[in-house]
């Protein structure tokens, strides 16, 4: 049997139209941030990394301008207390060991919190998601109720959960999980459901068991989903954290508790420290989770990471 | 309809027409007899298909588009049930060669040709013989450890080819696999199915719009009508094995195409 050269002939690559451009194939390893027509294959890495970081940091610098522009000149010496300059922020917030660690143990606090809301939320929403891909009564059963628990404005129960929980770490971790549950659910029932009609045909000539489609087929076709889904509930667990912590008083005090001392007591840079500092604990986790996506799913999967 | 067809086609006809009745043999390796298939919604895909497929014989069924081709197959491997007629064929270790190579994008390439023999039970050690020899036979060697999104069209389908052969299927059915790839690798996938036909000695039902390649492939050609789809034309293809690609350039072999493109004309 000989070996048929069309193989690499670059006529038969674009036929589905998954290689688009020739740089597609590299883009992987190549930040997805340059993804459409892509520089040419020669072109080096770094120019790219040049071209992806110049918007941001130029917008980035004039939004520090505009800081500077609003406490030197729009605000008088009185109230300058309102916005202090960013390099007050930085000596007094950053600099100031005193406050940073007091402000990263409040952090931590809350990192834990988010993280056990956050692995709690995911064990529920991948099992009834499960559940709702097996059997279209549960999927009718849950969904309604998946979307009204969307829909409750968070701060509307967030005192019932005080009153029954009682104003501590389980009343902080239930606001968690009720605000990162719905993404999971969707993201994993959609996944669940997408693959190709084909592909169930083939196992189905083959007799797979149900069990065997859902572990071959189903679970690795909702990968993609099931990630897409994580890095956003990952993202609204931090949030949940920090509004539960704001609410709750007892327990250790997480950034929420802090967050509101600090604008109590009028003190600008702490409040904008820990403020910038929780920020940064979302975009951690969201980038964490899609480091571990790209870890699983990116040897096959065209993953596009931002940010 | 179909007398009007002959008719055009008897002026200049070299090759014997297939006589459709003596096609209808109940001992094949795959049999339709008297096959109807009406939709719930009331479409009636099929009327009235009866043909076997014998061991060593490939058969080409080419029809407009939305003529019910795809829903034969369907029925023949147990997808779908037909509302009238019945088939014979084994069903353990049929072949089906979808119109998408349906390659599990998670999986490299062997992972993919094992999937099959996975399903079906067999030990690591055997599959791994298995996908060796049918990766061989499609000629991917090299190419065990990429992922479907790195290879072409052509290779998927040849990923897609492997898969169906680890399983040796005596009957192999295939739902227009090339109609996604460019000319020149349909062309070469077409040197390589009648190629694996010879060699692997199993009974071809092949689903397909394309006259070159119903021609090029086939032991016999069956032409099927408008929606609902019925047998109107045969024709044997007279040309022996293995086929080089030289023979498209045959004046039999443009000939035989053009009686066949004269009876799917007739059917629109």
């Amino acid at each position: 049997m000989t070996t048929i050269p069309d193989v690499a002939r670059p006529a038969s690559a674009d036929v589905d139209g998954q290689t688009g451009s020739p740089a597609a194939d590299v883009s992987l390893e190549a930040d997805a941030l340059v993804h459409a027509p892509g520089p040419p294959p020669g072109d080096s890495r770094s120019k790219s990394l040049v071209r992806a970081a110049f918007p941001p940091l130029v917008l980035g610098s004039a939004l520090i301008g505009l800081w500077y522009l609003i406490s030197y000149v729009v605000l008088d010496p009185g109230r300058r207390f309102l916005l202090q300059p960013p390099h007050r922020v930085l000596e007094v917030g950053f600099l100031e060991w005193a406050n940073f660690s007091r402000i990263l143990e409040a952090l931590w606090n809350s990192t834990q919190v988010a993280l056990i809301g956050l692995g709690i939320a995911i064990s529920i929403g991948l099992f009834l998601a499960t559940m709702m891909s097996q059997a279209k009564m549960v999927e009718r059963a849950v969904f309604p109720f998946a979307v009204t628990l969307q829909a409750i404005p968070i701060l509307a129960i967030v005192p019932m959960i005080g009153f029954w929980f009682g104003y501590g770490t389980t009343a902080r971790v239930i606001v968690c999980i009720i605000i990162s549950l719905f993404p999971i659910i969707m993201n994993t029932l959609f996944g669940l459901q997408s693959a190709e009609r084909g592909m169930h045909d083939l196992f189905t000539l083959h007799r797979a068991s149900r069990l065997t489609r859902l572990r071959k087929l189903m679970f690795p076709a909702a990968l993609p989903a099931v990630f897409a889904g994580l890095r956003i509930s990952a993202g609204l667990s931090v949030i949940g954290a920090i509004v539960g912590d704001f609410f709750f008083g007892q327990g250790e005090a997480g950034i929420g508790q802090l967050l509101r001392r600090y604008a109590s007591q009028l003190d600008g840079e702490a409040l904008l420290t820990s403020v910038i500092m929780s920020s940064a604990l979302g975009v951690v986790v969201f980038w964490t989770f899609g480091w571990i996506q790209k870890l699983v799913i990116g040897k096959w999967h065209e993953t596009e990471v931002l940010g | 309809m179909v007398a009007a067809a002959i008719g055009n086609r008897s002026l200049y006809s070299p090759h014997g027409e297939t006589d459709l009745v003596t096609t209808v043999t109940m001992n094949g390796a795959l049999s339709f007899d008297g096959i109807g298939m009406t939709f719930p919604d009331g479409t009636e895909a099929l009327r009235d298909i009866s043909f076997s497929i014998d061991k060593g014989e490939f058969i080409t069924v080419v029809g407009p588009s939305g003529c019910g081709k795809s829903t034969l197959l369907r029925i023949a491997s147990g997808l779908l049930e037909p509302t009238a007629g019945s088939v014979e064929v084994d069903r353990d270790r049929l072949g089906y060669v979808f119109q998408d190579a349906t390659l599990l994008p998670w999986r490299t390439v062997r992972q993919n040709v094992e999937l099959l023999a996975e399903l079906h039970g067999f030990e690591s050690n055997e599959r791994r013989r298995l996908s060796t020899a049918a990766i061989d036979l499609v000629g991917l060697q090299g190419f065990e450890n990429h992922y479907p999104k790195s290879l072409s069209g052509g290779m998927r389908m040849r990923t897609s080819l492997a898969r169906t052969l680890t399983l040796k299927p005596p009957v192999f059915l295939f739902d227009e696999p090339f109609g996604a790839v460019d000319e020149i690798t349909r062309e070469h996938l077409n040197e390589e199915t009648q190629r694996l036909f010879q060699s692997e000695g199993f009974a071809g039902l092949f689903i397909t719009h394309s006259i070159g390649e119903a021609v090029f492939m086939s032991t016999k050609v069956l032409v099927m009508s408008a929606r609902p789809g019925r047998i109107i034309a045969g024709f044997d293809v007279p040309f022996s094995y293995p086929r080089q690609p030289q023979l498209r350039f045959d004046p039999e072999f443009a000939l035989l195409s053009g009686e066949v493109s004269l009876a799917l004309r007739g059917t629109s």
